[in-house]
């Protein structure tokens, strides 16, 4: 016991002494979720568009006026004809164009329906579709005016879509538990990597080696400074989610807490996974970032939705611990879900740790 | 008692033979070195022994355990010292001394009695981080770490390396000093003159032993006449004594040429004085002299 508290406290030098270390450790995470939070941001807001509007009668400008004055959108130009749409993207200067048929107001009012059109900039995929559902959802909401004052249309069922948990669609709701996946698995995993590779680097593993130091009193004695350190990160990014982005807290903070461990359990297994392999702080590095960091942040679907992925990619994102953890999080924190409803996640995390873990023992050498 | 047996160790490295049908052995609180060039094999055999890799074929003993089969055994009794400066930069002396005194279950104040000679040079400077001190200092701390759990067999790769003469000369009188405790020392070196340091050498060559006794035995055994020689023409003369009649060897040692010749002649010096006018050398200088270890090491690399 007491050569393991020896070990914590010269490990916990080794951190407190190196500047780099330190800004990884607590720099790092709030930068992150700061950036996340107010530059990287999906929500639209005062987006350029462009109207053509042949039309121009009461009904086709009551629609523009009502675009305009949704929020989301910002007439940045009126075109006179329909060949200046392809420049006004190409410039870049608008994201969506609405375009009105030229009898757009006497065919709605004569045959009760009458079309729009709509045309995103599907170079950014992202936020086109997000544009095109906002408008739509425009549109809707003034059809659906103009029948409640004439009620000349019986039976006709209106498709209204709702977004649950998070009815305005905050990008907040999706990045604090994508950055808490993303900080957990650089600490855990990473740094956890780079300091046992260190060791080896040095040479001072060749002295631990020659000890009475067992292989688990080494791995227990280089993680644990490392795994306390991840949980107030985990603490710090929940605050800040909470505080300073309003992000709601709906289920248990104990249960969280519990799977944020088992999630940093996993993660710490593959930086010691990982160790094992590389000689020095250089491959480490690179291991853990291409390995880890890069999957994390690309499959688990933090910043691309899962869903949209090719099938393959899908399957290669189930491997990914983050991608288990991310809705955990989800689901404790917005839908304020118990146990009972996490169970696979869970239990997958679970089996990772325990895989992972007798891996990384089998292939810890006690020798060079 | 013998305190470390080797039987007979092979190591290789691809097609590169380290350790070659290795055997010697070393007896309880003897101050033995491992001598040869860099290369020789030191470093492999040093692991070996300290349990950290595994030979090809052989077998070794400490102290009567095995090296492989028991290694966990004498993980607790051995202390080693890599030729790599191998402790944490980033910690004080006094932060790496007791850090190693606890992985070992130990504590500076049991065993300061050890390191004390050593221990108050550095401990001025106890709170300096390792990675500021002299190649000198470092070596004396990293002799108290590997002391400091009171080993019974003490491993050294190379301490010299990278030390000035001074703190190499202390370092040894340190060494001596350990033996009254008890304490086997197995140091390794590419310095031929640290051998007369020790109280039995092994001259180590291409993972081969090419001689293994006291170090006066060793010299006493160098056969032929040897003479140290200089002239105003260094360069040259070491080719113009090779090709002397009745030479056997020459080459450079420091600031003088070894010349050995192959049988004892009648007033050799005048000879080779001689010799050496008919090439035109000026200043010449001629004195016999007695074979130390390095003459041994080059004379047996010859034989071979």
């Amino acid at each position: 016991m007491n050569r393991f508290r020896a070990f914590i406290i010269k490990e916990f030098r080794h951190i407190l002494r190196d500047p780099r270390t330190l800004l990884i450790l607590f720099g790092m995470p709030v930068a992150q979720v700061l950036l996340f939070g107010f530059v990287l941001t999906n929500e639209i807001k005062n987006a350029a568009i462009a109207v053509y509007d042949p039309a121009s009668d009461a009904e086709s400008i009551e629609l523009t006026q009502k675009m305009a004055s949704s929020g989301y959108f910002r007439i940045e130009r009126t075109l006179q004809t329909v060949q200046e749409l392809e420049p006004a993207f190409r410039q870049g200067k608008i994201k969506l164009a609405l375009v009105f048929p030229p009898n757009f107001g006497q065919r709605l009012n004569h045959e009760g329906r009458t079309q729009v059109q709509l045309i995103g900039d599907a170079s950014d995929p992202n936020t086109a579709t997000t544009l095109i559902n906002y408008a739509s959802s425009i549109v809707q909401d003034f059809q659906r005016k103009r029948r409640g004052s004439e009620a000349s249309q019986p039976y006709r069922v209106d498709v209204e879509s709702r977004m649950l948990y998070n009815p305005e669609m905050k990008a907040v709701y999706a990045f604090v538990p994508g950055v808490m996946t993303l900080i957990l698995m650089l600490i855990s995993a990473m740094m956890t990597s780079i300091t046992i590779a260190k060791e080896k680097e040095m040479g001072t593993m060749e002295v631990l080696l020659v000890s009475p130091l067992k292989p688990i009193q080494i791995i227990l004695g280089k993680t644990t400074p490392y795994l306390a350190l991840s949980f107030v990160n985990a603490i710090i990014v929940v605050l800040i989610g909470v505080f300073v982005f309003g992000m709601p807290m709906m289920g248990s903070i104990g249960l969280l807490a519990l799977e944020t461990t088992l999630y940093m359990f996993v993660a710490l297994s593959l930086g010691i996974l990982i160790s094992t392999r590389a000689a020095d702080q250089q491959t480490a590095l690179f291991m853990s970032g291409l390995g880890l960091l890069m999957p994390t942040m690309l499959l688990s679907g933090f910043i691309f939705p899962r869903e949209s992925m090719p099938y393959v990619l899908q399957l290669v994102g189930n491997i990914i611990p983050a991608t288990w953890f991310n809705q955990i999080i989800k689901s404790i924190m917005i839908k304020g879900v118990g146990i009972s409803y996490l169970y696979i996640q869970t239990a997958v995390l679970l089996g990772m740790a325990v895989v992972f873990l007798a891996l990384s023992m089998r292939n810890f050498k006690d020798r060079l | 008692m013998q305190a470390i047996e080797v039987q007979q160790i092979t190591k290789s490295y691809g097609d590169l033979k380290a350790l070659d049908e290795l055997t010697f052995s070393v007896a309880s609180g003897e101050l033995f070195g491992l001598i040869g060039p860099d290369g020789a094999g030191k470093t492999s055999l040093l692991r070996i022994l300290a349990t950290l890799i595994v030979p090809d074929k052989g077998s070794a003993r400490i102290q009567q355990h095995d090296v492989v089969g028991d290694y966990k055994y004498l993980r607790n009794i051995l202390g080693y010292m890599p030729g790599r400066f191998s402790l944490y930069q980033d910690l004080s002396i006094e932060e790496n001394l007791a850090f190693f005194a606890s992985v070992f279950g130990t504590s500076i104040a049991d065993n300061y009695h050890l390191i004390q000679d050593i221990y108050v040079q550095l401990e001025p400077f106890r709170k300096r981080r390792a990675g500021a001190l002299s190649g000198g200092m470092k070596q004396k701390l990293a002799l108290c770490c590997a002391l400091i759990h009171k080993p019974e067999v003490l491993l050294l790769d190379e301490p010299g390396t990278g030390v000035d003469p001074v703190s190499r000369k202390e370092f040894w009188d340190m060494l001596k000093r350990l033996k009254e405790w008890g304490i086997t020392i197995l140091v390794s070196t590419p310095n031929m003159d640290e051998a007369e340091l020790c109280d039995r050498v092994g001259l180590l060559h291409k993972g081969k032993l090419l001689a293994l006794d006291t170090p006066a035995n060793i010299r006493n055994s160098y056969d032929k006449p040897l003479y140290e020689v200089r002239s105003q023409d260094m360069y040259r003369l070491i080719g113009d004594l090779r090709q002397m009649p009745g030479a056997y060897s020459c080459y450079a040692f420091g600031e003088y040429a070894h010349l050995t010749l192959l049988h004892p002649i009648d007033g050799a010096e005048i000879t080779i004085l001689q010799y050496l006018e008919s090439r035109q050398h000026r200043d010449m200088e001629v004195r016999a002299t007695r074979a130390g270890v390095e003459d041994c090491f080059i004379a047996s690399t010859l034989d071979q």
